[in-house]
């Protein structure tokens, strides 16, 4: 087990397109690192870079202090799962899980003993002596799985593991995913394009946008205090909801001017990191749920204002309300017992403790 | 009101039911009509080989009656020609040759098309191109200059001399269709073999030729039937008896002027056939799966 | 600047290492290609040179007459003939083998799926048979005292045909025969395609009320195109050059009628000893061949890019 280093790495393909545009991210021993963002990111490139599948243009990855740039897959004892499984079709489920170790010249009875273990750790024993085509999709994540961890490698890198299955099994393997490795404890690289599944696993979650890396932390760290528009518009769903707004600095209080003309009070313990936006133009964004019935907020530092649902979305522990604010459709969260109708105005409220000013330059939260 | 509109709409619901179900009956008339019609016509040749090859010389130039029809069944003349020693190395020389042939064009072509699908290199493209260029080349277009070419090996009239160049009949489509089986593999499989530890060999001979075992059969048959089956170049290269194979042994050595010999060479014939059509029968969809692979894998 | 600085100098360690990669793998995929490369330039690339070279000299070898092969060769009736026999042999059967392909291809879709396997499996057995093998089966129903397609004719009161004995039913058969071995080709080709024509497209066409024709118009054609024309040229480029069954079923006859360019080749290249003069009339087929190929290659990668 080690730990992994990535610095200042680039990857440049032809005609100086940068799919990686210099990351610097460290992951501690025993650590369950997620990369995530949209498709193009480069999240699965660095991933690759790590496993060895592609060059690094420049920079540099070490693995448990060693320099890796110029090692290839097989020595740099890493274990890697495939959005497509991968696993080799002319080969049992055995064979598949055995086939790295007898490559590395294992004996056969540490071979069979890491296997089995494996497989009971994977609750797959019985399908050991099985080819790929027989086993469901659940089951040959649950063998690729296998194959990496009888490795016993420094690393497991996860691509996609789980986009192949359906809703259900997905979140199902998902704990699966975390206890295997609350047990093995082995540093996990894991890349992702869904947030919920990065949120869930991770110790840590990176998110990445065009290249580079927009922010690292703990998943409730992201999700409450995001650094970029595009983390707090990425983390979290139903996504928060922005709008253009102005900060205005009016007898002693800061507020903040929505485009319809209601002004918001900025909450008094955030005046001072607002101050230097007075009269400047800025994206204020709020979640869902920190827009909802004026009720089950306090009484301090809440904007309450009347809309018009345009659509009702019953989830059943929640509900969703949208409408339309100057162009913008804005998604709100109600109690599912409070009646809402689309086109019949009701009130809502906007917990102001919530809220946050986007610098519409830098993108940066304020 | 009610009952006036559905009597109006029930007989044409019938009308269009019935239409329908009348359509398809005369289509499936139509094409068992057609197919029986192509089977007869298909299989009257091999058919009429077959009868012809158990009749006596007698029966055969008689000429009274039905010729597709066998009065008094023999098989004297499969015996005949399985006692015929020229025959039999005729057939010895086949099995070598093709044996030979198989061997060498699948190693060149699983080689070459593992390197083409796999590893982009300087010129693969253009080599690749090369090999289905080759491929639409015919034998007839070649076979002076390498009359002249195997006649400067000292190979005329050796089967040797045909090991040396039917590869240009095979090494092409092989490699081609196997080129296309091998890029069908998920890219993800050999990156896992890499990460598992596999060198370019043992991937190539621990995944990638497991995995594509049908294109392989197929790219085997393929090599099978076509050298069993060459014809231009033996008839080119070979006129001494002793080194012929089957196609070309059958064709110049057993049509002599005794006109009366033809069931045994409708029977060596058949015996000369039976190989390729023993490898169709067991194997047909790998058979046809290289068949079709040409233009639907390329 | 700083930032800048680094990502240069990592670059170049980069591209070394990388090179380094890149030299490896492309030696090693260059030696799994070498004996393809050598089947390739040995045993066709140095023979189409040399047979451009051979057909320049005189008929003993030993002198360059230059283009001289040729404008004999233009100057015979027979070469003529030969030309003239190629194109309607070629084309007529491969539009014959094409529509009869195309027909059973239907009629093999039309039946139920278990049953298609087993037809499929006999149509296709002209094909197995070694041409050259079955072409002397033809050759004795031809035979001109013991045919026994004249048999069947006289049966329906048709009168004997001369087959193998008039040109023109000489011509006749050399193409019958060609038909009956590579029309199962074609409908193996073309089941193949019509297989891979999805059947949500008829569902929606019939949904969109066309009739059998329309479908066949406007769906089964333009899926199929690409691969229609890909299997025409290839089969004009295997019947243009055939061998076997002229050999076989007529060996140029009656007073060379029926010879085609590679038949023709042997008889002068081989047989009478001109071995220059052979290659010429060889490489005669080798424009129209290049035209053929051209379009096949453009097809095939057009099908590659429509499936990519």
């Amino acid at each position: 087990m080690a730990e992994v280093s990535v610095r200042k790495v680039v990857k440049a393909y032809e005609g100086n397109v940068q799919a990686v545009k210099g990351i610097d991210l460290e992951i501690a021993d025993h650590e369950f690192v997620v990369l995530v963002g949209p498709s193009g990111c480069g999240k699965s490139t660095t991933l690759r870079m790590i496993a060895g599948l592609e060059e690094i243009t420049s920079g540099e990855i070490a693995i448990g202090g060693t320099v890796v740039n110029d090692i290839p897959p097989r020595d740099r004892d890493i274990a890697m799962v495939f959005q497509n499984y991968a696993l080799y079709p002319h080969m049992s489920v055995y064979e598949n899980m055995a086939f790295g170790l007898t490559l590395r010249k294992f004996a056969k009875e540490e071979i069979a003993k890491r296997v089995n273990n494996a497989a009971r750790i994977l609750d797959i024993e019985a399908l050991l002596q099985r080819k790929p085509k027989a086993l469901s999709g659940g089951q040959r994540q649950r063998v690729a799985m296998g194959r990496a961890i009888v490795r016993d490698p420094k690393v497991f890198l996860f691509d996609e593991p789980l986009s192949n299955l359906d809703a259900k099994l997905r979140v199902q393997m998902r704990t699966e995913i975390k206890k295997v490795h609350q047990r093995v404890r082995t540093t996990t690289v894991y890349v992702t394009h869904d947030q919920v599944e990065a949120m869930t696993l991770a110790d840590r979650v990176v998110v990445m946008n065009h290249g580079i890396i927009e922010q690292v932390g703990p998943p409730q760290e992201l999700y409450h205090s995001p650094k970029t528009r595009f983390v707090a518009g990425f983390i979290g769903s139903p996504a928060m909801n922005f709008f253009p707004a102005q900060v205005e600095n009016g007898s002693g209080a800061l507020r903040v001017i929505l485009p319809n003309g209601v002004a918001l009070p900025v909450p008094t313990d955030r005046t001072a990191r607002y101050q230097a936006m007075a009269g400047r133009e800025v994206i204020f964004g709020i979640r869902p749920e920190h827009l909802t019935e004026p009720k089950n907020l306090d009484r301090d530092n809440i904007a309450v204002f009347e809309v018009t649902p345009e659509v009702i979305e019953p989830m059943g522990m929640e509900t969703l309300v949208h409408f339309w604010m100057q162009g913008a459709e804005i998604c709100a969260r109600i109690d599912p017992t409070t009646p809402a109708e689309p086109g019949r105005p009701m009130q809502l409220a906007a917990d102001l403790n919530h809220m946050h000013l986007i610098d519409v330059q830098s993108g940066r939260v304020l | 009101m009610s009952t006036s509109t559905a009597t109006r709409e029930m007989p044409d619901i019938y009308h269009k039911a019935g239409s329908l179900s009348s359509e398809r009956r005369w289509a499936l008339w139509t094409a068992y009509i057609s197919l029986i019609f192509a089977a007869i016509i298909f299989l009257a040749p091999p058919v009429y080989m077959f009868i012809t090859s158990l009749k006596t010389s007698a029966e055969v130039a008689n000429l009274t009656g039905s010729p597709w029809l066998v009065r008094e069944p023999t098989l004297e003349n499969y015996a005949a020609i399985l006692g015929n020693p020229t025959f039999l190395v005729f057939f010895w020389n086949s099995v070598k040759i093709t044996v030979c042939v198989v061997l060498i064009t699948m190693v060149i072509s699983t080689l070459a098309a593992f390197a083409l699908a796999r590893m982009r290199f300087w010129g693969s493209q253009a080599l690749a191109t090369g090999v289905f260029l080759t491929y639409l080349i015919p034998e007839t277009l070649l076979f002076i200059p390498l009359y002249q070419i195997v006649g400067g090996l000292g190979l005329l009239n050796s089967s040797w001399g045909l090991v040396v160049v039917y590869p240009t009949l095979t090494v092409p489509f092989c490699t081609w269709i196997m080129i296309g089986y091998f890029a069908s593999i998920p890219k993800e499989l050999d990156e896992a073999a890499l990460i598992d530890g596999a060198s370019w060999s043992q991937m190539l001979l621990k995944i990638f030729i497991p995995v594509a075992m049908p294109g392989i059969i197929a790219a085997t048959i393929f090599a099978f039937t076509v050298s069993w089956a060459a014809f231009v170049y033996p008839t080119a290269f070979v006129t001494t008896p002793d080194e012929m194979p089957l196609t070309i042994g059958v064709v110049s050595q057993l049509v002599r002027a005794d006109t009366f010999a033809w069931g045994q060479i409708m029977a060596g014939a058949l015996l000369a056939a039976l190989p390729p059509v023993i490898v169709y029968a067991f194997l047909m969809d790998y058979y046809i799966a290289g068949l079709t692979a040409g233009a639907t894998k390329g | 600047m700083a930032a800048d600085g680094s990502v240069l100098v990592g670059r170049t360690e980069g591209v070394t290492s990388l090179q380094r990669f890149a030299r490896r793998r492309s030696t090693i995929a260059f030696l799994m290609t070498l004996p393809l490369i050598l089947v390739i330039g040995g045993l066709v690339a140095y023979p189409a040179v040399y047979a451009m070279y051979l057909s320049t000299l005189n008929r003993t070898m030993v002198r360059n007459i230059g283009l001289e092969n040729f404008a004999i060769l233009l100057d015979t009736d027979t070469f003529y003939m030969v030309i003239l026999q190629s194109c309607i042999f070629a084309i007529s059967a491969v539009l014959l083998k094409a529509l009869i392909g195309f027909w059973l291809a239907h009629m093999l879709h039309d039946i139920p799926a278990k049953g298609q396997r087993k037809w499929r499996g006999m149509l296709l057995i002209p094909w197995v048979i070694p041409p050259a093998l079955s072409t002397l089966g033809w050759w004795w129903m031809f035979d001109p005292s013991y045919s026994s397609i004249n048999y069947l004719l006289n049966v329906f009161a048709v009168p004997s045909v001369p087959w193998l004995g008039e040109p023109w039913w000489a011509r006749v058969s050399v193409i019958i025969v060609n038909v009956w071995y590579g029309a199962p080709f074609f409908m193996i080709m073309y089941l193949a395609a019509l297989k891979s024509v999805p059947e949500q497209l008829y569902e929606a066409a019939a949904i969109d009320g066309a009739t059998g024709f329309q479908r066949l118009r406007y769906i089964t054609l333009p899926m199929m195109r690409n691969i229609i024309s890909i299997t025409v040229l290839f089969s004009l480029i295997v019947t243009f050059a055939n061998y076997d069954i002229v050999r076989v079923l007529t060996n140029g006859g009656p007073r060379d009628l029926t010879h085609v360019f590679a038949t023709y080749a042997f008889q002068v290249g081989i047989l009478s000893g001109n071995v220059p003069r052979g290659a010429a009339v060889s490489l005669f087929m080798f424009p129209l061949l290049a035209i053929f190929a051209f379009f096949v290659l453009r097809g095939v990668t057009r099908r590659n890019k429509e499936e990519a």
